[in-house]
């Protein structure tokens, strides 16, 4: 009973900061790409728009959802039902953090530990891709079936390449459950380089981890590999005919799989959640990491600019979180009672693990700021050609090296 | 259109077929309203798979009847319409009419409007050249590129702006010289632009040159002997792209430009990324032209000395008699134009720009044609289409560089 009574609680949770996440991460994303390219992006809902993505919350939900009068209802309707759900599904075998203990109850920061956790993102992924391909169907729309056809190679292509890759850490590390592949990744080699499979031997896993991000990105289809939305080709792609809460979904879908493939490429190549320096300077990074950007906000709200008028309440107000959140980091430098000690430790790896995932997030959005699209056929020749051998490739020179000295 | 009927019906039929075992084709109607086809462009594709087999374009969506209404208007009244044409390359559509009826006239502008002229036309240029190649690069997919064109662009429409009020349809030019005097400190700001405009350049080739997804995209793509598009009267920066050197500003030079000094950039590879190399190193060209024109601006005035055509001098009209007359008479009727014809070519931004202009000798145009440099660059579209996947397809859409307000005027 207790059981399901904790399950249901984190579900809960991580659903909410799941989905809350994907929201602002649209946020980021328009901020960074306007700053990327000169603009600025939202702002007039709430300051600097932070309430921008509760707008389009509101609106994509409230809209008429048009549905042409030719398509297959059943499957119409349930292509963004499974990319949504599938989506969601995948996060739960991802662990956030270390074990913690709250009010007496020892628990991890994951929903679920299966022993074949990285089989399950991988088979999930692969049935994701029914997702797209269905709704490009259904629509009955020849840019939409383009589209889901185009989605239909190119996600199935990536798979091989992306699981190639993720054997190589999964053979060092010689379990399939991501906890214990994180657990393996702790410590430090001489003292200060992190012990993460991007460096440690016998073989660093420098090869995979950028074969696995491509595959990513071509798993995420974004750009350089957005293909079945390509816009300039395909109108919107798959999607075209979907508005409303239908899109919404595969909108949030998108976005989900972003953080689901960044959190999976921190686990397997960037040490999880073990910390980057070794302690106590692990420990005091956020801190000064959030103080900082405290008091640069509390500077700029000295600072008056006359055409910003709303930064005079939002930069104190921002600036005082952030030092409120540096402070919470303290805590475990501070004599505390055992209980609230605890609760302190855990926070360190889920800053870490947030802060490696954003940083890969960053590189999605960064990335389509930056480069143009691939040809539908140059793509699938760089997979079959070039990443799909190089990642044998590396799976024999990790495998033999293996072999020989672990 | 017959063509593009037969492809529908061939869609239909072929939908209730069962499937034969041969690949089935797929007829897809692209736009009119559709992201890549830069305005209203109606394409009917034959696809097999992703390629395409048979490509059937139908303009007219944009047709305005500028042509037709040229006849209704007086002389002096049809510059604005010609901005409306090419509105992304304005100032050369003015220049083209402005220079067939001046040849009509048999008159010349002084030497000031001609420089000024070039000059504005040489921006015109860039201006032209930025928005393709951030429209371009934006179908490929490097969407940031859209934005750094848009910008430098912003600078160039203010340019406009501080030259005659007006940021998109400037009608600066008129019949014998300019509409109004340059501005005072009109050289500072083109100083100012010629200082920022080379590390612009530098910075968008920077960006795209050597990036090899862009390469990927646009070398060895619509690909079009060069025979076929001088058969088919394609024009500008797509033949020099195949190697023929051939540009009006120097064969045939108007409006001084034989006084300046410039090359004319050509490419032998004849794909999309050497249309692209062309137009950016034209951009170099134009600055250079510019900065001629700036350094030797000649003095005088910017309107011809001819009374019953130039509207006088605001402070003349109000002391002089003649003056208000002749005012008065170009207001109300606007100016005789002797009957004859003239065909004038110019090198617009997007190819050879002629204006044909037919008087009877009365006030208003008998007829004003156009041969605009977009209609003619439409015509390779088939042979750059039929053979390449969608995406190809695209890419040398783009590289055709039209506007369809030019098209279909």
């Amino acid at each position: 009973m207790e059981f399901i009574i904790i399950s249901l609680v984190k579900a809960a949770l991580v659903a909410f900061v799941l989905l809350t996440l994907a929201a602002y991460l649209v946020w980021i994303e328009r901020k960074v790409l306007a700053h990327i390219q000169l603009r600025v992006g939202p702002y007039r809902v709430g300051p600097h728009g932070l309430l921008q993505p509760l707008s389009d919350l509101i609106k994509l939900l409230t809209k008429e959802g048009v549905m042409p009068a030719s398509v297959n209802k059943f499957y119409y309707l349930l292509a963004p039902f499974i990319a949504v759900a599938l989506a969601l599904v995948s996060i739960s075998v991802i662990p956030f953090g270390n074990e913690i203990e709250i009010f007496g109850i020892r628990t991890w920061m994951q929903l679920t530990d299966v022993n074949i956790g990285l089989l399950v993102i991988l088979a999930i992924s692969s049935v994701s891709v029914y997702g797209i391909a269905l709704g490009g169907w259904a629509s009955n729309n020849k840019y939409a079936l383009l589209g889901g056809l185009r989605s239909a190679a190119q996600m199935i292509s990536y798979e091989l390449p992306m699981s190639l890759a993720i054997v190589s850490p999964l053979l060092i590390a010689n379990t399939l459950s991501l906890r214990e592949v994180a657990q393996a990744q702790s410590g430090f080699i001489f003292g200060f380089i992190p012990n993460w499979f991007v460096f440690q031997g016998p073989v660093p896993q420098i090869l995979s981890f950028l074969i696995f991000l491509i595959a990513g990105f071509a798993e995420t289809n974004r750009v350089p590999f957005d293909l079945p939305e390509a816009e300039n080709e395909l109108v919107a792609g798959f999607h075209t005919e979907y508005s409303s809460t239908c899109f919404a979904a595969f909108f949030t879908a998108e976005y989900i799989n972003m953080v689901t493939i960044s959190a999976l490429a921190t686990h397997l190549f960037l040490g999880g959640w073990n910390p980057a320096f070794p302690e106590p300077v692990a420990g005091l990074v956020p801190v000064l990491l959030f103080f900082g950007l405290g008091l640069v906000l509390l500077y700029h709200a000295t600072q008056t600019v006359k055409t910003r008028t709303w930064d005079k309440y939002s930069f104190p107000v921002v600036g005082l979180i952030a030092c409120g959140i540096g402070s919470i980091f303290l805590t475990p430098f501070l004599p505390l009672p055992d209980a609230l000690a605890k609760i302190a430790q855990a926070i360190g790896p889920l800053f870490w693990f947030a802060a490696k995932t954003g940083a890969i997030l960053f590189l999605f959005i960064w990335v389509r700021g930056t480069l143009p699209r691939f040809r539908f056929d140059q793509l699938m020749r760089f997979t079959w050609l070039f990443l799909f051998p190089l990642a044998i490739f590396n799976l024999m020179l990790t495998g033999l090296a293996v072999a020989l000295w672990k | 259109m017959p063509e593009i009927d037969e492809l529908l019906e061939q869609d239909a039929g072929e939908s209730q077929e069962p499937d034969a075992g041969v690949t089935r084709r797929m007829t897809l109607n692209m736009g009119p309203q559709h992201p890549s086809t830069h305005g209203v462009l109606r394409i009917v594709l034959d696809l097999e798979g992703e390629t395409i087999r048979k490509a059937v374009p139908e303009i007219g969506y944009l047709h305005t009847g500028i042509e037709k209404e040229c006849e209704v208007k007086t002389w002096q009244q049809v510059v604005p319409l010609t901005d409306r044409t090419d509105y992304l390359a304005n100032l050369s559509n003015n220049l083209g009419y402005c220079l067939a009826v001046e040849k009509l006239l048999q008159m010349e502008a002084p030497p000031k409007a001609q420089w000024m002229r070039v000059l504005l036309t040489e921006v015109t240029r860039i201006n032209s050249h930025l928005v393709w190649l951030g429209t371009s690069a934006l179908d490929v997919g490097a969407m940031s590129v859209f934005f750094y064109c848009f910008r430098e662009r912003e600078e160039i429409l203010r340019l406009f702006e501080f030259f005659s009020g007006q940021r998109l349809m400037t009608s600066y030019f008129r019949i014998g010289g300019l509409a109004l005097e340059p501005p005072r400190g009109w050289q500072k700001w083109i100083e100012k632009f010629l200082k920022v405009m080379p590390e612009r350049v530098d910075m968008l080739e920077n960006l795209l040159n050597e990036n090899p997804i862009f390469k990927k995209r646009t070398q060895g793509v619509g690909y079009i002997s060069l025979e076929d598009m001088l058969d088919l009267g394609v024009t500008g920066p797509m033949l020099r792209g195949a190697g023929l050197k051939i540009d009006l500003r120097k064969d045939k030079p108007y409006s001084s430009y034989d006084k300046f000094q410039f090359d004319i950039p050509t490419r032998t590879e004849n794909d999309v990324y050497s249309r692209y190399l062309v137009r950016m190193a034209e951009m170099r060209e134009s600055l250079k032209i510019i900065r001629q024109a700036l350094d030797g601006m000649p003095e005088g005035s910017h309107v011809a000395d001819a009374p019953k055509v130039v509207l006088p001098d605001r402070e003349k009209m109000k002391t002089q008699m003649e003056a208000l007359i002749y005012h008065f008479k170009i207001v109300t009727e606007g100016f005789r134009v002797p009957a004859g014809e003239a065909y004038v070519a110019i090198e617009s931004p997007r190819g050879e720009l002629a204006y044909y202009v037919v008087s009877d000798g009365t006030s208003k145009p008998y007829r004003v044609f156009m041969r605009t440099p977009s209609f003619g660059n439409l015509q390779a579209l088939p042979t750059l289409f039929e053979g390449y996947p969608i995406a190809d397809s695209i890419a040398s859409l783009g590289s055709m560089d039209f506007v369809l307000g030019d098209t279909d005027r």
